[in-house]
């Protein structure tokens, strides 16, 4: 479908651009959701615009978790040409609204009633000076571990709940001749990892002022140099094969009894399924040990991004179609997230499903939901990235874990 | 198309009576030039400049005119993320240049040799250099991981103990780079060559042989010296593929195992456009263009005053 | 024992030709290694890729994989292949590799043979065009495309792709029409023959190699380009390198080489074929132009 583009003259959208909209009846919306399982799930939205006459235009950049899709993007805003709705993650969010360039939803919000359904600590990326800008679908929680139950089982291990009883599993497995732990070696990753640890070494107290206060006595601890302990723990059991792998081939370790457990977001889940394993029969997912009652999050959203003037009827339709009820349980049950909103019924969820979506609403209860470091929920993307420097360089041998500590303070003060 | 070289000085084109017709014949060849000027002057020069001053700026997620001098030169040399940077394209470069150089020279001497199938051999040298960073950066990936690719195939083969994991190795990550830098661009450099071997006049190497020179002196005395303008190209090439090496990096390892592949071409891309720090990106920008400037302008300087 | 020849001096014996083709052969095995299993690969199962050895030829000989690169394989949400995008890339090559050549070549004319006061200085001035790094141009150059309504087209990306090209070719044809014997050119000019007659007439018809080589390189550089395709391009114009990056980049989900495998190589046959086709007037236009003089 060939997309018509009118030019307004009006609307400054950033320092005096002028902005291109779609063609009334079309959303553009830019993401990164590229294969089979996510696209389809998209796919569940594009059909509920499309019953309402509202045309999609797909525009899709595969690539480092979005990386590519953020430099296309900046392109796109620069020449006036911004998408309609964009796939985004935390702190991006924040950043592009500071610029001027996301629509206020509030008309959209108020009217549905979002501010009583979403979480607290969701709508701190999904808010910009009380404007409601992006819209979100689903909350990620990324302190999970995954593990294939015959090799537990076949080794006598029990669900470890203590960082020792993990240490005691994975010295088990090992003697065993079961790779431990299934990882793929990639910045993110890495920091998937370490956010977990972080968070059950040091406790939310320390988390927070670690990585959202940025407090370099916290950044510099003995505690932090304690975690980059547990992690050269973790690198000592994963296989020698593990660097530049894709998380989902780590999944497939699991999956086929290669490895016994892996550190990874509730995306993993989907790879499970898709195999055909039943959770709690095949495969086990618990927090990881230390960090029962916290939940790190992620949530992917869609900001929709100013298109001149007020929000236009199909920004509208497209939001409210993506906090619909009916799509947050379809899109979730199919991604392996939670819901964003908290009035979702948790029935056509499995037992991973419905035990992440009972943990984030006791997490959002008792203030133990954090935004998670390593996927830009808990501070800004030049910052996120100074510390995945550190951590993926410590990770892959490059210094040890007090001189880490040492340059997480550093690194973090020149990213300031 | 005559190969002899001819006296390249021209003399310019005024003719002797400046008639309306000869004065606007002169002015047509400035009028053809300039849009081409006028287009790099814009798109390359003024983007150059845009560039060197966002480096003293507070840009961040796009670009702000906040002026803050050079703390983002201040903050890129304090970045141990840089010194990598910087060093991995040291390595890179000076290993990635001299073996193209070498294979490439090597081979244009051996396929000069008239030898039979030189023209399947040649096409099969020159292809990599087709094949975008994505399908380069695919396929050696694919072979390089042990898991799956040349390693496994030889335990399958039943040889247990190969060992090639370099690509997952921190210390050699670099060196599967160069590799595969290799392979796309040595071919390349191999045309270059035979190009320039082909243009020697053979008579100069008969009077040789006759004085008694063996293949060996041949080569090294008379033929590799007259190759220097080729030589000259090929560094130029290569160099500027070196610097601005970017694609196969980040197709092939991702600037990992950890960040033991960063250059400077992905340290600037991930500043600028994924880290929010434009200005740090914009100075990294800078030195490298400066980079690019100290490595061509005397090559420039050298070549375009002899043509004179 | 010399294989003497009529056009070259230097003689070798047996033993060195044997080790000549040796060695020619273990290069050629080299080049063709990584491609070549990327080719047998793409035409397996997947199961034969995940669980064996990828040096051995398909026990299931299946096109599938090719099928579904080309066809149905999911790009985004819509299960298009890179068949759409294969016209885009096309749409936008032809363009602006004939554009930049043009260019050029009447550059080259001009720098060569209508030589003025500083020429040599203009040219090195433009020859620099070809070492920017593209990163930096791309955000005020997404701002001039959208100021002048160029965005997210074909025009713009022809329009970004002969800038940036135009280093390159002008450099090739100053080489090249730099031996050119300028006698003839004075000739036509006594007979009274004008600027684009004299190129037409004179320089154009014995330009055949150089044209091979500032074609050959435009095309592979400008049908690979990634970075400015992805930036610039809206949803009916998107080359080829980006679906591809789409299709064997999918963040999450099960990898089908296989798949991915025959996109990379549908993704490269028009340079491949290009090559091949054009590849021997390759050095022969290199040999008359940019390494020479």
């Amino acid at each position: 479908m060939r997309k018509t583009i009118l030019k307004i003259s009006t609307a400054l959208v950033i320092g005096g651009m002028s902005a291109n909209v779609a063609a009334a009846g079309d959303v553009e919306v830019l993401h990164w959701w590229t294969s089979g399982g996510e696209a389809s799930a998209l796919n569940v939205l594009k059909q509920d615009l499309e019953g309402q006459g509202i045309g999609w235009n797909d525009m899709p950049v595969a690539g480092g978790g979005g990386e590519s899709a953020m430099t296309v993007l900046r392109a796109r805003v620069t020449a006036g040409n911004a998408p309609t709705a964009v796939q985004m993650l935390g702190f991006d969010i924040l950043d592009w609204a500071g610029e001027g360039a996301l629509a206020d939803l509030n008309a959209v919000a108020e009217a549905e009633g979002w501010d009583a359904v979403v979480p607290e600590a969701l709508q701190a990326f999904a808010k910009h000076d009380g404007k409601w800008v992006s819209a979100p679908v689903n909350v990620h929680s990324t302190n999970w571990v995954w593990a294939n139950k015959s090799v537990l089982d076949a080794n006598g291990i029990a669900v470890p709940t203590t960082w020792e009883e993990f240490e005691a599993a994975l010295a088990t497995l090992s003697a065993a001749g079961v790779t431990p732990i299934a990882h793929g070696g990639q910045a993110w990753q890495e920091a998937t990892v370490f956010d977990a640890i972080a968070m059950s070494t040091g406790g939310p107290d320390f988390y927070k002022s670690a990585f959202v206060d940025l407090d370099e006595g916290a950044l510099g601890s003995d505690t932090m140099v304690e975690a980059f302990r547990r992690m050269d723990v973790i690198r000592a059991n994963v296989d020698e094969n593990f660097s530049g792998r894709d998380w989902n081939l780590a999944t497939a370790m699991v999956i086929n009894g290669d490895a016994a457990f892996q550190l990874m977001g509730d995306w993993a889940k989907g790879e499970f399924i898709n195999a055909g394993k039943v959770p709690g029969e095949d495969f086990l997912c618990f927090r990881f040990p230390g960090t029962a009652d916290q939940v790190t999050f992620n949530a992917d959203q869609f900001a929709l991004f100013d298109q001149g003037g007020d929000v236009s009827s199909e920004q509208a339709s497209l939001a409210s179609a993506i906090l619909s009820p009916s799509f947050q349980s379809a899109f979730n049950v199919v991604k392996g997230s939670a819901p964003a909103r908290t009035d979702v019924s948790d029935e056509a969820f499995d037992a991973c499903g419905k035990k992440a979506i009972a943990d984030l609403a006791a997490a959002a209860h008792t203030g133990n939901l954090f935004g998670s470091m390593a996927h830009g929920h808990a501070a800004p993307a030049g910052i996120k990235n100074a510390i995945y420097d550190v951590v993926t360089a410590h990770f892959n041998g490059e210094f040890d874990a007090g001189t880490a500590a040492e340059e997480l303070v550093d690194a973090v003060s020149i990213a300031k | 198309m005559t190969m002899q070289i001819t006296d390249p000085a021209v003399r310019r084109s005024a003719a002797t009576k400046p008639d309306f017709r000869t004065r606007l014949q002169s002015w047509i060849p400035k009028l053809v030039l300039s849009p081409s000027l006028a287009l790099i002057i814009v798109f390359v020069y003024g983007f150059i400049f845009f560039s060197v001053y966002l480096s003293f700026t507070d840009s961040r997620i796009l670009p702000s005119y906040g002026w803050v001098g050079f703390e983002n030169y201040d903050k890129l040399f304090r970045l141990r993320h840089w010194d990598i940077a910087v060093s991995n394209l040291v390595v890179f470069s000076s290993l990635y240049i001299i073996f193209c150089t070498v294979i490439g020279l090597l081979l244009a001497i051996f396929l000069d040799q008239k030898i039979r199938g030189e023209s399947i051999l040649r096409p099969i040298y020159l292809y990599p250099m087709a094949l975008s960073f994505i399908v380069t950066g695919t396929a050696w990936k694919w072979f390089l991981d042990p898991g799956i690719g040349l390693e496994h195939t030889m335990h399958l083969w039943g040889w247990e103990s190969f060992s090639f994991d370099w690509i997952k190795n921190r210390d050699f990550a670099i060196y599967t780079v160069v590799l595969a830098a290799v392979w796309q661009s040595s071919g390349f450099v191999m045309a270059m060559f035979l190009a320039g071997l082909r243009g020697i006049d053979n008579e100069m190497l008969k009077a040789a042989q006759m004085d008694g020179a063996s293949n060996f002196q041949l080569y090294r005395r008379i033929i590799i010296p007259q190759l220097r303008p080729a030589f000259l190209s090929a560094f130029v090439i290569l160099s500027h593929l070196a610097i601005k090496s970017y694609d196969l990096v980040v197709a092939l390892t991702g600037g990992g195992p950890g960040r033991a592949t960063e250059v400077p071409a992905t340290f600037m891309y991930s500043y600028t456009f994924t880290r929010n720090q434009m200005g740090i990106g914009a100075s990294s920008a800078v030195i490298m263009l400066l980079t690019i400037v100290a490595i061509m302008v005397p090559y420039l300087y050298s070549e375009l005053r002899e043509k004179k | 024992m010399a294989v003497a020849s009529s056009d070259t001096a230097i003689r070798t014996g047996r033993i060195t030709r044997t080790f000549l083709y040796l060695v020619l052969l273990l290069f050629a095995l080299f080049y063709l290694l990584p491609f070549g299993v990327m080719v047998v690969n793409s035409v397996k199962p997947l199961s034969e890729i995940t669980g064996g050895n990828m040096m051995a030829l398909p026990k299931v000989w299946t096109f599938e994989p090719w099928r579904e690169a080309w066809a149905t394989a999911q790009i985004g949400v819509e299960p298009t292949g890179l068949r759409p995008y294969f016209w885009n890339s096309i749409k936008m090559v032809v363009p602006a590799v004939a554009i930049s050549t043009i260019l050029g070549a009447l550059n080259g004319y001009v720098l060569t043979k209508w030589r003025f006061k500083y020429d040599t200085m203009t040219f090195g001035f433009m020859l620099f065009a070809c070492f920017i790094p593209f990163q930096i141009v791309l955000i005020p150059m997404a701002r001039v495309l959208g100021l002048t309504g160029m965005a997210g087209s074909t025009p713009g990306l022809v329009f970004v792709h002969v800038i940036f090209g135009l280093g390159f070719t002008t450099l090739y044809f100053k080489n090249y029409y730099q031996v050119f014997p300028t006698e003839l050119i004075r000739a036509a000019q006594i007979d009274g023959a004008g600027f684009f007659r004299i190129f037409q007439r004179i320089l154009l018809p014995s330009s055949g190699p150089i044209i091979v080589v500032s074609v050959i390189w435009q095309f592979t550089n400008i049908w690979n380009d990634f970075l400015f395709g992805a930036s610039f391009a809206d949803l009916d114009s998107q080359p080829m390198t980006v679906a591809l990056n789409n299709l064997v980049n999918s963040s999450h989900g099960v990898k089908q080489y296989n798949v991915h495998f025959a996109g990379a190589i549908l993704a490269a046959l028009p340079t491949l074929l290009v090559y091949i086709v054009a590849g021997r007037y390759f050095v022969r236009g290199l040999m008359a132009g940019s390494v020479k003089g």
